[in-house]
């Protein structure tokens, strides 16, 4: 089933050139799978936004291969280009909208850039307001929409040309976490009812756990890590990888007590049943909790707790083996000092 | 002169004003336009970066601009004569106006189309939008009440070099203004001429600004 519709291989991206050169993308390669939503995630300056903007050659790689559903694009003449951008889609942080047309009008554009007749793109721009759930504001404009609106406008004109393939560029940064969450819940709907593809760059760690299926981690350029989001988020081998995902692990380095660190990691497989205090009770012993961030997303536990076992190897091994029991894994945090 | 006889002339005045303004407004913009929107998009961060083009482009527009009006009157006096066939009265006004608005009028649209945003710009080329079509499609409907600001501006403008132009026999209110206000001795006469002049210029500016605030739809 996994056939790819993007193969980056071996991208490099240097802006400016001689000593003043910054490159911000090395010996970048990963394929997309079609069909599939796959994140991208990185702090703010790892490049992200230059990935994804060299998959539609909105920025043209220095170096590499960007192939998009069988065409490469890097050495596509100018009008190729063009009529491919047509089957990827794009949306953005600050929604991009046209502020001087309304929400019809927005969809209509890439449809008449294309060529289409009038009244087949005003057909076509209702189904798509209808689609995103706006089909009472096809009259309003930018400015009288609400962030989250504008974003769901701004997805109704990114596929209005039926592209294979939506680039989300942080596309809910500019969001609160709710309409984060229902804007999240439409690009997994639209991915689950269309088919399209979605690659979705992003900062934050919570966009990736609600709607992605495989991830890349970037960093200083270079992909330190990917595959599967379950795999990655629950062991992850690099530092910069760690630290994305759990920002607060220099928590851990202002410990001084005897008894050793774990960090257990909740995945969703454990169903929210008092963990920590079922291992407490049945030991018999007390835990130091260090440090907790967990969620609940549809009565199932994620996140990551940091604990301080008793001293006592003994003690600490029959937590181990409690946990190990109730399906929840562990890793001992190693203190640099 | 009694006010019967004052009424034809100035309302021939206000007639020439307004002819030299607007036609010479239209003919800036005929040229100013695209030169605006060319010094845009060939603009270094432009959709089209082309930096000789752009300098040069750049420079002529300076260079026009650092001529002060009547100096550039007189001098394109053998341009106005081979253009108009003459070089008094209204009409031969008209090609050192042009000549002397078109790069002020360029500039204007440089900067209204600039203020356009990159992201807009950005999205239309991810859907694959061609140059052309951005300029047509996004850069002017966009920046559209910035443009009709932007216009309001030259025509006020171009309507004073019009009354500076009264000098060198141009016709309008300011040739009224000179020859029977400075002239004549006449400050009276001046003086109306001045205030005819600013009432049209509050005309316009009104008229502009209410095309303006209509055609923009980031205002709620």
């Amino acid at each position: 089933m996994s056939t790819p519709i993007i193969q980056i291989e071996h991208l490099t991206k240097t802006f400016g050139s001689g000593p003043a050169a910054v490159t911000a993308l090395e010996d970048i390669s990963l394929t997309v799978d079609s069909g599939e939503i796959y994140g991208i995630i990185g702090l703010s300056g790892a490049g992200k936004s230059t990935l994804v903007r060299c998959m539609n050659l909105l920025e043209r790689p220095t170096a590499g291969s960007v192939l998009v559903d069988g065409a490469e694009m890097t050495t596509l003449p100018d009008s190729e280009l063009r009529k491919a951008r047509q089957s990827i889609g794009m949306i953005f942080q600050g929604f991009n909208l046209l502020m001087q047309r309304n929400a019809l009008g927005n969809i209509c554009f890439p449809l008449e850039l294309s060529g289409w007749k009038k009244p087949e793109a005003v057909k076509r721009a209702r189904e798509l307001l209808k689609l995103v759930g706006l089909e009472d504001r096809e009259n309003a404009y930018p400015a009288q929409m609400s962030g989250g609106q504008k974003q769901r406008i701004a997805i109704a004109r990114a596929l209005a040309t039926n592209p294979k393939v939506l680039l989300c560029d942080e596309a809910t940064s500019a969001l609160d976490p709710e309409t984060t969450l229902s804007i999240l819940n439409l690009l997994k709907e639209l991915n689950e009812k269309l088919g399209v593809t979605v690659v979705v760059i992003t900062h934050e760690m919570r966009v990736v756990e609600q709607i992605c299926n495989r991830v890349a981690i970037i960093a200083d350029s270079h992909i330190v890590e990917s595959g599967n989001v379950s795999d990655v988020f629950r062991h992850p081998k690099t530092d910069a990888a760690r630290r994305l995902i759990t920002p607060n692990v220099g928590a851990a380095r202002k410990f001084s007590g005897k008894g050793k660190l774990y960090r257990i990691t909740f995945d969703g497989t454990t169903s929210s049943q008092p963990v920590v205090a079922g291992m407490v009770l049945a030991c018999g012993e007390p835990v130091n909790i260090w440090f907790a961030d967990t969620k609940d997303i549809d009565g199932k536990a994620y996140g990551h707790m940091l604990l301080q076992l008793p001293e006592n190897p003994v003690s600490a091994g029959r937590m181990l083996s409690y946990l190990d029991s109730q399906n929840v894994s562990y890793t001992e945090e190693v203190l640099d000092k | 002169m009694t006010v019967a006889e004052w009424l034809p002339v100035v309302g021939q005045g206000i007639l020439e004003t307004l002819y030299m303004t607007l036609v010479s407004t239209l003919f800036a913009y005929v040229i100013g336009l695209p030169l605006g929107l060319w010094l845009v998009v060939t603009n270094p961060d432009g959709i089209r970066p082309n930096a000789a083009v752009n300098r040069i482009a750049g420079g002529i527009v300076n260079a026009l601009r650092s001529a002060p009006f009547l100096i550039l009157l007189m001098a394109l006096i053998p341009l106005t004569r081979f253009i108009t066939g003459t070089s008094i009265g209204s009409t031969a006004m008209i090609p050192p106006l042009v000549i002397a608005a078109f790069p002020f009028v360029a500039r204007m649209v440089e900067s209204s189309a600039k203020e356009v945003d990159r992201g807009v710009i950005e999205a239309a080329l991810s859907m694959g939008a061609s140059p052309l079509q951005v300029v047509t499609k996004v850069i002017l409907p966009e920046a559209k009440p910035s443009l009709i600001t932007g216009a309001t501006i030259a025509v006020t403008t171009i309507m004073g070099y019009t009354a500076m132009a009264g000098v060198c026999g141009a016709g309008g209110l300011g040739s009224i203004a000179i020859n029977y206000g400075y002239y004549r001795f006449q400050p009276g006469v001046m003086w109306a001429m001045v205030i005819l002049l600013i009432i049209i210029v509050q005309i316009f500016q009104e008229v502009g600004n209410r095309l303006a605030l209509k055609s923009d739809r980031r205002i709620r």
